[in-house]
């Protein structure tokens, strides 16, 4: 028989840690209880994904993303998303009414061309359309907009939702979860790290710990010595009330003022900047500004005057864990064996995020990789000459 | 900050005969709703907030939050002032697009709005 010391300790052991309950860890658990792995989920906040995950724009978009990124939202948007509410038992929202990114000058209509011949190399289907070629897929579109690239596989989906489905099935499929504890330290026993200690003491075993904390990863990989160069930024959004149902494209513009789109709900949800993100007061916690918020409605009223009298109920900030290059490091660790990373997603996480849980659960258990990881390794920061 | 593991025993959903009534009345979420949330895993007010959507329609929950915070505390059999409210988001009273964007101008609206000063 054992003695409840032992059977306290084995209820602290596990297949696979995963520091961090956003949409990436909870994707990783998911996929890993599936296939019958233990899972225990470390989350610092008290709440279930309480960073970046659930402050978001909530783009599933394959145009204009770095050639590194393309396999992952490749694979997602064309065998994850659209069963994906389905597999979860949880409607998370998706629609694939495709991107449109909007110019007004001949400045952004050069950019838009660039980002284009960028995704067309890649095999992505994604074109240059007229002013008024946007305005017949998107009616409320405004007479100053003379250009647009155009994705018709883009999409997007709700990220709270998408989140906490996934959390959900991976709770029922018994995945164990801790919010309340973040983790404060990876030990290596025997040159292997194995163990997670956390905030309050306590201490937690597996044969592999995924790191996927967004910016906090950087201090816990400090913790068996290893850096990832990221910074974080805060972004902010805005929320309108109800509104008709008007469009479902996911929208952006070529000097990336704004993006969004409207919700199942009604709303619409946009993010922006005012400029000022990588210099924004860091308050310790992302609370939206002053400025931003409104600077983001000068930009929407000159795309979609229709809006012009819709009602903001709400405005909230987020930080983006923004790596080096403004690529995520999806990688396993020479000098740390049993550690994996998967941080710095830089803003470009969520609509990757099925393809990233299972390429992550695939990794925990050295299993064939579904998707080739090699461009995203922690080790390719290199000094500039 | 206080450790919570989301798989203690919180026992099964039983259905109550005021399942129906409305608590979030802007977004019209039922006492039924919100109790199975806490039942699929949703043990915080911000997380059932994000999982239903209480609260965040225009009067931003300052209706239901309190009956919101019983309902999910009795659900728990914890004390409802264990449990944290929702983070308040700013602007405090809905405002037009086209207000909001002149901040910079003392917010005044334009003449449009008002049909001439």
């Amino acid at each position: 028989m054992k003695n409840s010391l032992e059977v306290s300790k084995m209820k602290n052991n596990s297949d696979v840690i995963i520091i961090g309950s956003g949409v990436i860890g909870n994707s990783a658990a998911y996929y890993l209880a599936k296939r019958n792995y233990s899972v225990t989920v470390l989350e610092k906040s008290v709440h279930i994904a309480n960073g970046g995950s659930v402050r978001n724009g909530g783009g599933v978009r394959q145009s204009g993303r770095d050639k590194r990124e393309m396999p992952f939202i490749l694979h997602a948007v064309r065998t994850m998303w659209p069963t994906l509410s389905e597999e979860l038992e949880m409607d998370v929202e998706y629609y694939q009414e495709g991107n449109l990114r909007l110019g007004k000058t001949e400045t952004h209509e050069r950019i838009l061309t660039d980002l284009t011949d960028t995704a067309s190399a890649c095999g992505l289907d994604v074109k240059m359309i007229t002013g008024e070629e946007a305005r017949t897929i998107c009616p409320f579109l405004s007479e100053e907009v003379t250009s647009a690239s155009w994705c018709p596989t883009d999409g997007h989906a709700n990220p709270m939702l998408t989140t906490l489905a996934y959390y959900r099935k991976a709770r029922r499929l018994g995945a164990r979860f801790i919010t309340g504890d973040g983790a404060a330290e990876i030990r290596k026993v025997k040159g292997r790290a194995c163990q997670v200690i956390t905030e309050s003491g306590e201490i937690y075993e597996a044969d592999k710990i995924i790191l996927a904390a967004g910016y906090e990863s950087r201090d816990l990989a400090a913790t068996v010595g290893i850096d990832v160069p990221m910074t974080r930024w805060l972004m902010e959004v805005l929320v309108t009330e109800a509104q008709p149902p008007m469009f479902y494209q996911m929208l952006g513009t070529a000097m990336a003022d704004f993006y969004g789109h409207q919700s199942t709900h009604g709303s619409f949800v946009f993010g922006g900047t005012s400029g000022f993100e990588e210099t924004n007061k860091d308050n310790g916690t992302p609370s939206a500004t002053s400025i931003t918020a409104p600077c983001i409605c000068r930009g929407i009223i000159k795309y979609f005057p229709a809006l012009e009298n819709a009602k903001i109920v709400r405005t909230w900030g987020g930080w983006i864990d923004q790596c080096a290059d403004h690529v995520p490091v999806i990688s396993y660790v020479d000098e740390v064996p049993g550690l994996i990373l998967a941080c710095g997603f830089s803003g470009h996480g969520f609509g990757i995020s099925p393809a990233v849980g299972l390429t992550l659960s695939e990794m925990a258990v050295d299993d064939k990789m579904t998707i080739d990881i090699s461009q995203l390794r922690y080790d390719r920061f290199t000094a500039k000459i | 900050m206080k450790k919570n593991d989301r798989s203690r025993e919180i026992g099964s959903f039983q259905p109550l005969p005021d399942d129906d009534r409305l608590i979030c009345r802007c977004e019209e979420i039922s006492k039924g709703e919100i109790r199975r949330a806490v039942h699929d895993g949703m043990f915080t007010l911000t997380e059932i907030r994000r999982y239903l959507r209480t609260g965040m329609g225009l009067c931003q929950g300052q209706t239901c939050a309190k009956l919101i915070r019983d309902i999910v505390a009795k659900e728990l059999g914890i004390s409802a002032g264990e449990l944290e409210h929702t983070a308040a988001r700013a602007p405090m009273r809905p405002i037009e697009m086209r207000a909001f964007a002149n901040e910079g101008k003392g917010g005044e609206l334009d003449e449009k709005q008002f049909g001439g000063k």
